[in-house]
């Protein structure tokens, strides 16, 4: 005679056994689920390669303070935001580069993003070195084909490496300015944040917070900024 | 005839004319907590540190030809852009300039004001101030070019956005001394070459000298 107390203990036991292993069966399924989701997101296709395009740069030359324009072939994204980083990455990536007219190191990655925006007008004659006016709701179609504002998002560690000077940073700035232009014809201006903030110099003199007009770094005869 | 023999006779009795009063700002750039570049040609020196020398030197050589000179600075100090613009502009100078220097590039660098010329205003904003006295500081900019060129130095021009010299209302160059390089970019005058530094302290004394005979001229 099997006595009371356990009939009910093996009872307990075994519904408590039934129930840890449905338990169990179900979290086996959810992270099968989970396993399947992430599968599901990774990569099945090869990225496309964006097709080789002709793009200007003007490329900066510290020992006669010229902007000299130079054409190279280089994969071009359709997306404007991501085709004006790819076109300053490769600037300064020339920048970079150990026999470069204009040494600054960072290269290719120095610059996070670019943002195109309707350009606002500024105050003139005098570039107004603080904030633009406010856009007045520009059209649908003038955001199509009107002139743009460039937001240039530089990084923290390329700004603390740049070289100090006059010359030198104003060299940089231009010529990331008329290389969007040249490029982007619809950029006519051009603000700078570093890490996502506005900054006063890039590395103690050149105005980062200011705007730039795109045509200030056209060369001219003389070639001179 | 009778009004011309009047006018004769008055101004043969008007008392002299007073001196011109001919003032030049120098304005070390940096200073204090605020180094500026570090200058790798030679000692390794900071740019304040350059700059206040120069400004030094060029005062002496100012004061020995009668030029009356404010500085902005006259030690290792802090002194925000405003400020410097304050003491240029109650100066009610002739010249300023705003003396910077850097290892990259060749000879010296001038650079006016980026800003748009505008007509001078009784009032002006702060910060576009120098508007309306940019085509006087490219003028400035030629008579600099001119005796850097006459002292057989690199020289190049450019505009520039400073906050410094664009408030100031009065013809203004930001000079930046760089050393001076041969055709295969090999240094042959350092920023610490003593010689170097006293041919762009007398080239910037003569720049200025010359720039007083223009200014005295009607």
């Amino acid at each position: 005679m099997i006595p009371r107390y356990q009939t009910i203990l093996f009872t307990v036991l075994l519904v408590a056994s039934v129930v840890m292993g449905v338990a169990l069966w179900q979290l086996r399924d959810r992270a099968h689920q989970r396993l399947l989701a992430g599968e599901d997101s990774a990569p099945t296709q090869a990225p496309e390669v964006a097709p080789s395009e002709q793009a200007t740069l003007l490329v900066a030359s510290d020992a006669d303070s010229t902007l000299l324009a130079q054409t190279q072939s280089l994969p071009l994204p359709q997306d404007p935001g991501t085709r004006a980083r790819a076109v300053l990455g490769k600037l300064l990536d020339l920048y970079a580069a150990p026999d470069a007219a204009h040494p600054v190191p960072g290269g290719a990655n120095s610059v996070a993003q670019v943002f195109l925006l309707p350009a606002p007008s500024l105050d003139l004659p005098a570039l107004s070195p603080g904030k633009p006016k406010a856009p007045a709701a520009p059209a649908a179609d003038s955001q199509q084909t009107g002139p743009q504002l460039a937001i240039v998002n530089l990084t923290g560690a390329f700004v603390s490496s740049h070289p100090s000077g006059l010359e030198t940073e104003m060299l940089t700035v231009l010529s990331i300015c008329g290389t969007l232009h040249a490029n982007l014809p619809r950029v006519t201006q051009v603000r700078f944040l570093v890490d996502g903030q506005p900054r006063a110099t890039l590395a103690g003199h050149a105005d980062l917070t200011r705007t730039y007009l795109a045509t200030e770094a056209v060369p001219s005869e003389g070639a001179h900024p | 005839m009778l009004f011309a023999v009047a006018g004769q006779t008055a101004s043969a009795q008007a008392p002299p004319a007073p001196a011109v009063r001919f003032v030049v700002v120098l304005d070390a750039a940096h200073g204090g907590d605020d180094p500026g570049g570090r200058i790798q040609d030679g000692r390794g020196q900071a740019e304040k540190t350059f700059t206040l020398a120069l400004s030094v030197k060029l005062r002496s050589l100012l004061a020995a030809r009668g030029i009356q000179v404010v500085t902005t600075r006259e030690s290792d100090s802090t002194v925000d852009p405003s400020r410097r613009a304050e003491i240029a502009n109650h100066a009610n100078a002739a010249a300023c300039l705003s003396l910077h220097a850097s290892d990259s590039g060749s000879g010296v660098h001038l650079f006016a004001s980026s800003l748009t010329p505008a007509q001078p205003a009784r009032f002006v904003a702060w910060k576009t101030a120098q508007a309306g006295w940019v085509t006087r500081s490219l003028a400035l900019a030629g008579v600099l070019n001119s005796a850097f060129l006459q002292a057989g130095m690199t020289v190049s021009l450019g505009r520039i956005a400073l906050p410094a010299v664009d408030s100031m209302t009065c013809p203004a160059i930001a000079v930046e001394i760089s050393p001076e390089r041969g055709p295969d970019k090999k240094v042959t005058a350092g920023l610490d070459d003593l010689a170097y530094q006293t041919r762009v302290a007398q080239a910037l004394a003569a720049a200025l000298l010359e720039w007083r005979t223009e200014d005295n001229q009607p």
